[in-house]
């Protein structure tokens, strides 16, 4: 197993965010986290990536604890969260803020393939490597997110609401490079309210209700589960 | 303008009349200064810039901290301070200085004097380097996440006690002692007479200005170290993550940067330079005590203040108006006036233009 979180319990001071969650993603898996809003999804991600300690439970990548690693070092072991609302450094131009996601790198050969591999996902950036990030759009904000999360090359990438904001153009351009990312053996784990896109293109999946993990199962198992159809795909 | 909402907004005009009067005043007594002596103004502006390349110095050190912590660092002129006596201990008590005479006594004098002065120049520079990731670190880091006000009261504290630590007779001096230099200070005369050599005890002509090797070797440190920021800042890697850092310190970590390491760093490269500014300055004016950096301290926050705290050319020139103002006030109205001008300038920014030269608009910053 390449991730595996057991009874994962999480405050924020007396709020009791994550009540006994446990999940799991395999080598090679997609693997999305569904909920409402509030259920504690970003929370997961910030506690995988060591942004937040669980005060009691465990996180083991590869068998090995990352419970109070801190969140600089888990990136050295080859998780990478990509937050949500995209957290772009507005003061650094787009290649400063590719140069940040490789910050763990050192070779600068190996460094400029990856992002050539960046540019052919998200041409854009290309064109844009000397304009602030800040003055992005929020798409173009998002491929920068996401690419930047490439730049360190990842095992697991955290994907914390890759989709939000965007023309539903962009959504599909969005999920067929998480698809493809994922086809070069990288696994996700991935945080959607858009549910029925990233159920479809999800091995697993897991649904959270205020803090706990209320349904899990394949992810086509899923898009037929009439509880998720009512909860989270408009009960169509 | 926002003032414009504010209550008591009709008052404004009074307070902006009152100012620009102020400013054509201000304007008026400089420009007939000027055209009654050209070349004592021209001193006068000398002497200002001398002043104003230590404060950019300092200032340098109050912004980049500000910048990624948002701290005003009250100990940062302390440090300075401690900077100035570590070269004086370094030069009179263990003649630092001289070392390459003696490791290699066929070495040309120029070269000892280089050499051991910019030994001892290193020495302070990394003792307050050392000293301030030592202060972030005690004082600072276990505050960063309690209200700003906390780190500002406690930086307060840190400065008084460097100030009052180091007045301890074993420790520095609560007395002005003299300094002694590692090389000597020359003074050229410039003039329409041509260059002189000023000798000890011989008075300046009227018609010609005087230009010493301290001032010169301010003027190149200063910029020297401005232009080495900037690359830093803008090209190496650290430089950018201290960059990322004091725009979003979650997300900076989420890249793999080390914040605190980058924190530590900040506060190191800006102690060196105010040790850097110590040293020239004790050199400049060779009289020191532990309360050497209280003044100057102040000056460069405010020049940081004025240039736009967390900008870095914003130090520099916001220390330059700071050095210009102080060398006039004191040339033609008075040596005291010149601090009530120095915090007149202070009230002055934050009345009209809080965020200073170069400052971001408030709220857009992290
Ligand atoms: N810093 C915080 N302090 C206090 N409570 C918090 C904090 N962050 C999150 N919470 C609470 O924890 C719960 C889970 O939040 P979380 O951000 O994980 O939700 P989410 O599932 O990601 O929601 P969304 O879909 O809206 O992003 C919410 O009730 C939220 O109010
Ligand atoms: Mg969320």
């Amino acid at each position: 197993m390449l991730l595996e979180a057991r009874d994962l319990n999480v405050y924020y001071g007396a709020i009791h965010a994550l009540q006994g969650v446990s999940f799991d993603v395999d080598e090679g898996e997609i693997v999305t986290l569904i909920g409402a809003n509030g259920a504690g999804k970003s929370t997961i991600l910030k506690t995988v990536s060591g942004l937040l300690h669980p005060r009691s439970g465990q996180v083991l990548l590869r068998g090995e604890s990352l419970v109070n690693v801190p969140a600089q070092d888990i990136v050295r072991k080859g998780i990478i969260h990509v937050p949500e609302g995209r957290k772009i450094f507005a003061p650094l131009t787009v290649a400063e803020n590719l140069e940040m996601g490789a910050f763990t790198r050192s070779d600068p050969a190996e460094i400029q393939a990856t992002m050539e591999r960046v540019f052919k996902s998200f041409p854009r950036l290309k064109e844009r490597l000397t304009q602030l990030g800040g003055t992005l759009s929020g798409g173009e904000q998002q491929m920068l997110a996401i690419g930047r999360g490439m730049m360190a090359q990842p095992k697991l990438l955290l994907l914390d609401e890759p989709s939000m904001g965007l023309a539903p153009i962009l959504v599909e351009e969005i999920f067929s490079i998480i698809q493809e990312i994922n086809s070069q053996g990288v696994s996700v784990l991935l945080v959607e309210q858009n549910a029925l896109m990233a159920l479809s293109i999800a091995h697993r999946g897991y649904v959270l209700e205020t803090g706990r993990i209320v349904l899990s199962g394949a992810g086509q198992e899923l898009i037929n589960n009439p509880q998720v159809i009512q909860a989270y795909l408009g009960g169509h | 303008m926002p003032t414009v909402n504010r209550p008591g907004a009709r008052l404004a005009w009074i307070g902006q009349a009152f100012l620009l009067g102020l400013a054509l005043l201000v304007l008026v007594i400089l420009g007939r200064a000027l055209a009654a002596n050209p070349i004592l103004f021209l001193q006068q502006v000398l002497n200002g810039l001398q002043l104003g390349f230590v404060y950019a110095l300092i200032a340098l050190g109050y912004t980049m901290v500000y910048g990624i912590v948002k701290l005003i660092n009250f100990a940062h002129g302390d440090v300075f301070m401690v900077g100035a006596f570590v070269s004086y201990f370094a030069v009179a008590r263990f003649r630092l200085s001289e070392w390459p005479a003696a490791a290699f006594p066929g070495m040309p004098g120029w070269l000892v004097l280089l050499l051991g002065s910019l030994t001892v120049i290193l020495l302070s520079m990394t003792i307050c380097a050392i000293l301030a990731v030592t202060i972030e670190r005690v004082a600072y880091k276990p505050l960063r996440d309690a209200p700003r006000i906390a780190a500002l009261i406690t930086a307060i504290g840190v400065s008084f006690f460097l100030e009052y630590f180091g007045a301890l007779g074993f420790v520095f001096s609560p007395r002005f002692i003299p300094y002694e230099r590692m090389f000597n200070v020359t003074t050229w005369t410039v003039g329409a007479g041509g260059i002189h050599r000023l000798v000890s005890g011989q008075a300046v002509p009227d018609n010609a200005i005087t230009i010493s090797n301290i001032f010169v070797i301010i003027l190149l440190a200063s910029i020297l170290m401005q232009t080495l920021l900037q690359f830093l800042v803008r090209r190496t890697k650290i430089g950018k993550a201290m960059r990322a850092s004091s725009f979003d310190k979650p997300t900076a970590r989420l890249m793999g940067i080390n914040v605190d390491g980058v924190i530590s760093f900040t506060f190191a490269v800006g102690a060196a330079f105010a040790g850097l500014a110590g040293v020239l300055f004790a050199i400049a004016y060779p009289s020191i005590t532990s309360q050497m950096g209280i003044l100057p301290g102040l000056k460069a926050f405010i020049a940081a203040v004025l240039g736009g705290i967390g900008s870095i050319p914003g130090a520099l020139v916001g220390a330059l108006i700071m050095g210009q103002a102080e060398a006039l006030t004191a040339g033609y109205i008075s040596t005291p006036m010149r601090d009530a001008v120095a915090f007149t300038i202070l009230i002055v920014v934050f009345l009209v233009r809080p965020r200073g030269i170069f400052g971001e608009p408030e709220g857009e910053k992290a």
